[in-house]
């Protein structure tokens, strides 16, 4: 069976800091896989590097088949990745509708006329936000703002999401929201990478686990596998340590 | 049904009034309706590029003044439709050039090149002139009247302004929106920075340089210093400001009262008037950054907010 996506020996050298380091990995169609990592142990940075923010210096990604390292954000856009920022980013002048239209229109599909409008509205209505489509996102809450960020990576109708602790900064009723709503995403079949701290949310959603330290690959297996692990535990505690 | 057909209605009716313009006007007012067109193109073309993407260009005269010197340089040797057309080209290509070569700069950098831009062209042709050419002047003989010459550029201000309406219902005029609020956000949702970037630079520059062809036979005399005048490009931009570069209609709005205060002040204060531009250059950037229609807008929608607080509080009492 060949992967959906598939890592290989991605690496990303900042001057001395080599932030990630060789990171082999494949994400199978339908799979949700968490992130983990210590703070600072190159998550946001691999994210970043998968969805063309950054060229990686080394190595290959490959989306169903297709090699996207080294294109350009918005090639690899097209090329059926979405994405989430973990400092929530909107497009302050536009609508909540218009925010979740914008990939409709330029992503893989190219839709255009009342098609954006179907998908943003049905993707909208997925996160739960249908009923602030007017509004403007400035004058969300900050869980709603991160409900439309969701609701602009799935209008893009993506083959993988990348999820960037989309979870962070939620009360706890918000998270149990938060954690349902990505199951709900889950059953519809998305393959979804992400990269999570809170360990709750993790058991809930990830079947599967890989865990980088420094920039490498420290474990890949199942979740409960992955936590006991004492490489992961001493990772961890090394971090909180520190 | 009586909404929809009245716009188009008062389109027509506005544009044929002005077609009839030269009838009823003098010499004078007549001139000044030219100027009225050609910074309505402009200004309308200025803000094609700079009003979604917020890159302030103050190289709207080397374009401009392009256009303006390949007439000079051409109008005797190719029929007037084929000199404009080259024109046309020549503005393409130096839009596409300059285009890839700076877009990637970004806030004041872009703003400083955008105006060296115009010098270097400036001081390019002048040298050519001097040691290539040996002439320095060059006289435009076009059999062209006022009215010849106000027609034609009403007609590139039509079509500019229908073409800026039609790129908004386009792609092409949603992916500057986005790339002006976020550029990551825009890049990650599949706008391709560079092209779309580059594109619209090149139509906004391409009307611009049609405008300077098409109104350079008014001058009879050229030269450099007179077709890269710097001020054209600052007045484009006030004005675009000014009534709010971010609506269709709004460059237009912001021309007319920039005219006549213009005229106004270089009849009065001929020696202050770069310092008077400046100033109201710093006072609308600072006072209404939006231009005025979203002033006035959000003006009426703050004073409805307050006479509805008022009826609730009087309610209340
Ligand atoms: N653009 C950059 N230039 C230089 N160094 C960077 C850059 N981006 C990240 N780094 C460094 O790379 C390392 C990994 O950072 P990264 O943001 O990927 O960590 P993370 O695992 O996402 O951490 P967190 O859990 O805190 O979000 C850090 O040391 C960071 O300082
Ligand atoms: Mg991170």
């Amino acid at each position: 069976m060949s992967a959906l996506l598939s890592l290989s020996n991605v690496t990303k050298r900042f001057g001395g800091l080599l932030a990630v380091n060789s990171m082999t990995f494949d994400l199978q169609e339908g799979e949700v896989v968490g992130l983990l990592g210590p703070n600072g142990s190159g998550k946001t940075t691999l994210i970043n590097l998968i969805s063309g923010a950054l060229p990686p210096t080394a190595g290959s990604v490959h989306v169903a088949g297709k090699e996207i390292a080294g294109l350009r954000a918005d090639q690899i856009a097209r090329s059926g990745i979405a994405r989430t920022f973990q400092l929530v980013r909107i497009l302050p002048s536009m609508t909540v509708l218009e925010n979740v239209q914008v990939p409709a229109a330029f992503g893989a599909k190219s839709h255009w006329g009342g098609e954006i409008d179907r998908i943003a509205r049905t993707c909208l209505e997925q996160v739960g936000i249908a009923h602030l489509a007017r509004a403007m996102p400035g004058d969300l809450t900050y869980i709603d703002q991160k409900r439309l960020e969701l609701a602009r990576a799935l209008a893009a109708e993506p083959k993988v999401l990348l999820l960037d602790e989309w979870l962070a900064g939620l009360n706890p009723t918000e998270l149990q929201d938060g954690i349902a709503l990505i199951r709900k995403l889950q059953s519809t079949g998305i393959t979804i990478l992400l990269v999570e701290h809170i360990m709750e949310a993790v058991r809930a959603l990830c079947p599967r686990c890989v865990v980088m330290n420094a920039g490498a690959l420290i474990a890949d297996g199942t979740t409960e596998e992955v936590l006991a692990d004492p490489n992961v535990i001493a990772a961890y505690l090394g971090d909180s340590h520190a | 049904m009586v909404q929809k057909l009245l716009k188009p209605l008062l389109i027509m009716g506005g544009g044929a009034g002005l077609a009839a313009a030269p009838v009823v006007l003098s010499e004078y007012a007549l001139g000044f309706m030219v100027s009225v067109m050609s910074y309505v193109t402009l200004a309308t073309a200025w803000a094609m590029f700079s009003g979604p993407t917020r890159y302030i260009s103050l190289a709207t005269v080397a374009f401009y003044g392009t256009g303006a010197y390949t007439v000079a340089v051409l109008s005797e040797t190719l029929p007037y439709p084929l000199v404009l057309l080259t024109a046309l080209a020549i503005g393409v290509v130096l839009a596409a050039f300059v285009g890839m070569a700076t877009l990637r700069l970004a806030g004041i950098y872009f703003v400083v090149f955008s105006f060296g831009l115009a010098e270097l062209v400036r001081q390019l042709i002048t040298w050519f002139e001097v040691n290539v050419t040996g002439t320095l002047g060059r006289y435009i003989f076009l059999p062209f009247e006022t009215q010849h010459i106000y027609w034609q550029l009403l007609a590139l201000a039509g079509f500019t302004i229908g073409l800026g309406a039609w790129i908004r219902r386009t792609r092409l005029g949603l992916a500057p929106k986005v790339i002006g609020d976020d550029e990551v956000v825009a890049a990650h949702s599949g706008i391709a920075l560079a092209r779309t970037k580059v594109m619209l630079f090149v139509v906004s520059a391409a009307l611009m340089t049609l405008a300077g062809a098409i109104q350079s036979p008014r001058w009879v005399y050229i030269e450099p210093g007179i077709v890269f005048n710097p001020t054209v490009s600052f007045l484009t931009v006030i004005m675009a400001l000014l009534g709010g570069a971010g609506r269709l209609w709004g460059p237009t709005l912001g021309v007319i009262p920039l005219m006549v205060l213009f005229e106004w002040l270089s009849a009065n204060f001929p020696d202050h008037f770069s310092i008077l531009l400046g100033a109201l250059f710093i006072l609308i950037v600072f006072l209404l950054p939006n231009g005025v229609l979203s002033a006035l807008e959000g003006w009426m929608k703050s004073a409805k907010g307050q006479s509805n607080g008022k009826t609730i509080e009087e309610a209340q009492t």
